[in-house]
Order: structure tokens, then sequence, then C-alpha cells
């Protein structure tokens, strides 16, 4: 079927707005070439295609970027732990004198364009190749734009256990800047990485993030998304697992007017396991959409994914996952879950949970819910004395909590549900 | 204490009368207990005196200690004092058992104007608390009735009253389900709160509990009316010849 013109020239527009890297070495210009041209070819998305039907990308694609206003209060700092290195992009522009050194035991870390202009074995071939096996059976346009033309972001080989967790730090000095962020990392066998994102990007942003994870490998993911309430994003994680590796992300979002998460995870190792999580609560002009894409194509993998949205004032929440269990890939466990909680009737959430499965041994379940506060809990609690108020909140909390027990670490745990928390509390005034 | 009169209550959604007329007096240091069939609207009076949505008082009168109960939320009867052990203890997933008692009393103390409890200080008292009702502290850490027996959520709901000691407490049906010994715990745990200033509204089917909570007065409920009031003597009856006897003789 020929591809309607609308996406042709959609495309074009979003190649023209960033201009073409220079500088950079053969094999990278190829491989943004060849993203340039499969975006050209297959076009923007369009609210029209069935991956899109829930998510209106037109202010995702249309140019200029609109602006958005930022928090007047500023960020408190997140996920802000001492001992960790931390980098900070402003703008989305890697800010060096902000930074640490980008050095650790174990881990060689440096800015992205470094590594393109330059012929590094792993780098070439891990840049732009999981975005490509990611761009089948669906399309990502904006996966493959941020190929075709991200020259910002991170390229990191972890070769060991890494001392320290990673910070990506995101800060915003202009309300109309527009970013395009890349991260390349590469787990060796046996490493061991956390990498922590947080802050509020752009007001637009489009990141997407490649990771190889290797045999016996493990790495950890836990973000929070800006709070500033007129931002877009379209982020995209890619991860490759082999043998025994583990994977677990994890996403935090507080308001935020468009985000888009999509997670694409490949299981090419037997007995890995991907654990992708998230939380989001937002009241009024907040659109939030998890889109998750899992296959399965080893042995007895295990893929979980735990996601809850809070919605209020016309919010909605949207998520899309599918579990793809290929032929052969036996002893597969594959569990997913998504869930929201609409405190009022305007506020909506639109699920489509898919199983795809072509082997016969495996345990694949998925469940998907919305409703309102559970009324017996909130006659319970306040026949307690506890005021409704404080009753919904604890409930709401209470109903976060399975997707925050997706995140190890038990500091971090308790300073997202702290998050959530005081986006409650702003909520009452 | 407490005060009932002529309370009519129909269901919000229809138009289905269930409370036709209760006429009942709680004084402080007393125990009652309401005794009745199935479906005779025992468990509608507790629920409409703690004030649970879905019903339509039309008629009649609730006060405790003087104040109209039926205009006050759930959470302003507890801080005056009432205080429901339910029928079907409510599990609550996520929310700690601990968390969720430590911001009841707390709550309720700073709706009296009085100090938050400190942690170091409410957790001696749960734990002192919890011990004399055989509850491990494995139970507490436990999401509120989550994974509970039938009489574990029982003894949960004691623990509660014991922490909170609120001045007007309804139990509805606390010894159902309940093994012999589990009985005797909540009876020890009930008789040690009572006291002149308390006062109990034991909803039962079972003259057993009598045995170890004996009643000032024992009231008979049927179609939505006390229709019989007495001493002990009452439960003995109905334990023995059921309910036919005494709905003839009042009929
Ligand atoms: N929310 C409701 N919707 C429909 N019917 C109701 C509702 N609440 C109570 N009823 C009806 O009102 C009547 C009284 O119920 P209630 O639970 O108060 O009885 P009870 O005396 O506590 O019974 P039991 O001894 O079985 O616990 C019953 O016929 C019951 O079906
Ligand atoms: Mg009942």
């Amino acid at each position: 079927m020929a591809v309607p013109a609308l996406k042709i020239d959609g495309a074009e527009v979003l190649l023209d707005a960033w201009p073409e890297p220079a500088g950079e070495a053969g094999w990278a210009r190829a491989v943004r070439a060849r993203a340039a041209r499969r975006l050209a070819e297959r076009g923007a998305p369009v609210r029209r295609d069935e991956y899109w039907k829930f998510t209106d990308p037109t202010s995702l694609t249309a140019e200029p970027a609109l602006p958005a206003a930022l928090l007047a209060d500023d960020e408190k700092p997140m996920l802000d732990g001492a001992d960790q290195l931390r980098v900070v992009f402003l703008d989305g522009v890697l800010a060096p004198g902000e930074s640490d050194a980008l050095a650790m035991e174990g881990v060689e870390i440096r800015p992205l364009a470094e590594v393109l202009a330059t012929d590094i074995t792993w780098a070439r071939e891990l840049f732009g190749a999981l975005e490509e096996r990611g761009q089948v059976p669906v399309d990502r346009p904006l996966a493959a734009l941020n190929t075709a033309r991200a020259t910002e972001g991170l390229a990191i080989r972890v070769t060991g256990r890494a001392p320290r967790p990673v910070h990506l730090v995101y800060r915003r000095s202009r309300p109309e800047a527009e970013a395009l962020v890349r991260h390349l990392v590469r787990l060796e066998a046996g490493a061991d990485l956390t990498l922590l994102e947080s802050g509020p990007a752009a007001a637009r942003f489009n990141s997407v993030t490649e990771v190889e994870v290797a045999a016996g490998a493990a790495f950890h993911h836990v973000r929070t998304q800006g709070r500033d309430h007129e931002r877009r994003a379209a982020t995209a994680l890619f991860a490759r697992l082999g043998e025994k590796s583990l994977l677990k992300s994890f996403t935090l979002t507080v308001n935020g007017r468009l985000t888009r998460n999509e997670h694409v995870v490949e299981f090419t190792g037997d007995e890995a396991v991907a654990h992708v999580a998230g939380a989001c609560v937002g009241d009024g002009e907040f659109h939030h959409d998890d889109t998750v894409f899992i296959t399965h194509d080893a042995l007895a993998c295990e893929s979980r994914q735990v996601f809850k949205k809070v919605l209020r004032g016309a919010a909605t929440g949207v998520f899309q996952g599918k579990i793809l269990v290929k032929p052969g890939a036996q002893k597969t466990d594959g569990y997913q879950i998504s869930q929201a909680l609409l405190l009022d009737e305007t506020s909506q959430f639109l699920a489509k949970p898919e199983l795809e499965i072509y082997a016969d041994d495996v345990v694949c379940s998925h469940g998907s819910t919305s409703g309102a506060v559970d009324e017996d809990a909130l006659f319970y609690l306040t026949s307690r004395g506890i005021p409704r108020r404080s009753a919904e909140e604890l409930l709401v909390l209470a109903f976060l909590d399975q997707a925050i027990a997706e995140v190890e670490d038990p500091g971090l745990g308790d300073e997202l549900r702290e998050r959530l928390a005081a986006w409650l509390e702003r909520r009452r005034q | 204490m407490l005060e009932i009169s002529n309370l009519h209550v129909k269901l919000e959604e229809e138009d289905k009368a269930i409370l036709k007329g209760v006429d009942l007096a709680v004084k402080a240091g007393e125990v009652h207990a309401i005794m009745g069939p199935n479906g005779s609207g025992k468990s509608t009076l507790s629920y409409v005196l703690a004030g649970r949505e879905g019903y339509e008082v039309t008629d009649g009168t609730a006060t405790l200690e003087g104040r109209d109960l039926l205009g006050l939320e759930p959470e302003e009867r507890a801080a005056l004092g009432l205080f429901l052990a339910f029928q079907y203890p409510v599990e609550i997933p996520g929310v700690g058992n601990m968390t969720f008692l430590r911001t009841a009393l707390n709550a309720q103390r700073k709706a009296r104007g009085q100090e938050e409890l400190n942690p170091a200080a409410f957790l001696k008292l749960v734990r002192e608390k919890a011990k004399s009702l055989h509850i491990d502290a494995e139970m507490l850490k436990r999401p509120v009735n989550v994974g509970f027996s039938g009489g574990e959520k029982k003894r949960n709901e004691i623990l509660q009253m014991a922490v909170l000691e609120p001045r007007m407490c309804i139990l509805d049906e606390t010894d159902s389900g309940l093994d012999v010994d589990a009985m005797k715990l909540v009876a020890d745990g009930v008789n040690a709160l009572r006291g002149p200033d308390r006062a109990f509204l034991v909803i039962t089917h079972y003259q057993r509990l009598l045995d170890h909570i004996v009643p000032d007065v024992v009231h008979i409920m049927a179609d939505g009316r006390i229709v019989a009031s007495g001493g002990p003597e009452l439960a003995l009856e109905v334990e023995m010849n059921g309910y036919a006897d005494i709905l003839k003789s009042v009929a």
C-alpha cells in the first residue's frame, strides 16, 4: 500500500528541521543515511496510524515545536545521591562545565559525537542497529529521526561493575528549546550499571537509548521525567538481552502535556529477565502513553510489565503493550499489567494489551483495568478517623506502589513515593 | 451515650426501606447486644451510624453524647469516639497496617486538638496491644487485612479498637468465624476496654459470645425494628428456641 503523501511530506519536514551532522566517520554517515531514507520512505507518524490511534503525534512532529513554560519554582533535584557520576544536559546539550569528569573505573564514557567521529567497534555495532531492528513490525519514525539527526548524548561501555550510578541530569533554560538526544549503552559480559535520568529536558524532547546487555550483565534504569506542565516528550529505549542478563527500567512521570515512552526489548539469549515499569500521575492537560514491545526469541526468559496511571481533570492515559513469543521460545514467562485509577469521570484510560505466541510451552498473562477509588476501602479508612482527602491519597499511593516496588533500590523507591505524595499534596490546595 | 430514636432508613438507589423505626438508648458503661434473623437490618444500623454512603435517613435521629451523628462525615464520627468493628473487614492492598493505624490515630488526635503520637510511642502502644491479642509483628507489617484469615481480620478489628480507644464501640458479628480460643481473645480485648466512660453495642448470632462479654441488655431486631429487649436471659431463649416464639409473641 502506498504511503500517504501526508506522511511523506511530514518526514521531510522532520528531517529538514535538524541539520545533517557533519564531521563523522563514514560508517556513522552510512547509518544516518539509512535511517533518513527509512523515515523518508515510511513517513512521519500521523493519527491515522494504528500505532498512534490513541495518541495524536501532531504536536510531536509539527514545526516549530511549541514552547513550554519553564517551571516557576524550578525542579527539586531527584535521584540525587552523593555517590554518582553526574552528567548535565542543558536544553539537550552536554554541559561539561556542570558535569563530573567522564571517567569511572570499569566504564568508558564519552560524548556521542566523539564516538561517531572515530571507528570504535562496539559503537559501530550498536548505533542505529537496535533502533533499526525495532522498526519491524511497527514503524518508529521518531526513533528513526533520532538516528538520522541526533548528535547529543553519551556513549557508555561498561566492562565491570560500575562503582557508581551514572546520572543524566536534564535542565532547561529556554522555553522554546527542542532537544534530540541519543545514548548508546553497552554492557559487556557480567557488567553492571545503574543509569539514572531526571529533570525537564526540553519543550519537546526526542530521546532514544540503545542498550546492549551481554551475557550475565545487569542494567538498571530509573528515570523521572520533568514535571514542567507544558513539555512534550517522545522517548524510546531499545534493548537487546543476552543470556542470563537483566534489564530493569522504571519511569516516573509527573505532569507534562504529552509523553510517549516506548520500550522495545528483545531477548536473544536464554534465561534473561526484563522488567519494565512505570507510574504516572496527571491532572488536566496530560496525555501519557506507554508503548511496549517485548520479543521473546530465546528459551526461558522472563518479562514483566507493570504500568500504573493516576488521572484527573480530563487527563488521558494510554497503554499499548505487546508480548511476542517467537517459535521455539519455550518456557517463556510473560506478565503484563496496566491499570489506571480515574479520580473523576472526565479522565480516560485507553489500553491495548496484546499477546502473540508461537510456542506451546509458555506462561503468559496480561490484565488491564481502570476504575475509580474503591468506595469500600475509603469508607473503611474514614470510619477510622482518616479524613476523606488523606484516605484518598493513601489509596492512590497504594495503587501506584505495585509499580514502584519494581525499583530495587529502596532509597530510590522512597524518593519516588515522596514525589508522588508531594504531587498529591499540591493538588489539595 | 448513644441515643437512637425512630430511625427510618432506606436505600439511596432503590425504594427499599430497611430500618423502620429503630429506638435504642445505650448508656455509658453499658454493654448492649443485638440479635436478630439474617437480613433484619443489624449491619445496616451499624453502617448508618458509622456514616456509610448509600443509605438515606428518611426519619428519626441518632446522637452520640448529645451530638447529632447523622449529619457528620465518617471521620468526624470517629473523632467523636464512634467505632465500628466491621462484619466484613476490608482488604486494602498497598496500605501497610501500621501506616493505616498511625494515620488513623493521629488524625483522630488532631481532630480532638491533641498532640500527635511520635513514632516510637506509637510503636510501643501497638506492640503492647497486639501482644495481648496474639497478633504477631509480621501481621502488622502486611497491608491492611490482605491475606489475613477470617479470624485474623476480626482480631485486627479489635486491635484497631484497642489502639483508637473509642467511647462507643459497635461490634458487628466480630465473633463469626472465630475459633473458641480466638473468641476468648476477642472477648478479653473487649472486656479490657470496658469502663464507666465507654459503651458497647455487640451484634451477634450466638449466645456463646455473651458468656464472655456479659451484656446489660439484649435486643432482638426483626424487619428493621427492635421488637424485644430484655436481660441476658433473652439471648439464652434465642439460643434454645430460635426467633419464632419471640417474634410470635410481639406480632
Ligand atoms: N446496599 C444494599 N443493597 C441492597 N440491599 C441491601 C443493601 N444493604 C442492605 N440491604 C438489604 O437490607 C436488609 C438488611 O441487611 P443487613 O445487612 O443490615 O442485615 P443483617 O441483619 O446484618 O443480616 P446478617 O445477620 O445476615 O448479617 C437485607 O435484606 C439486605 O439484603
Ligand atoms: Mg450483618
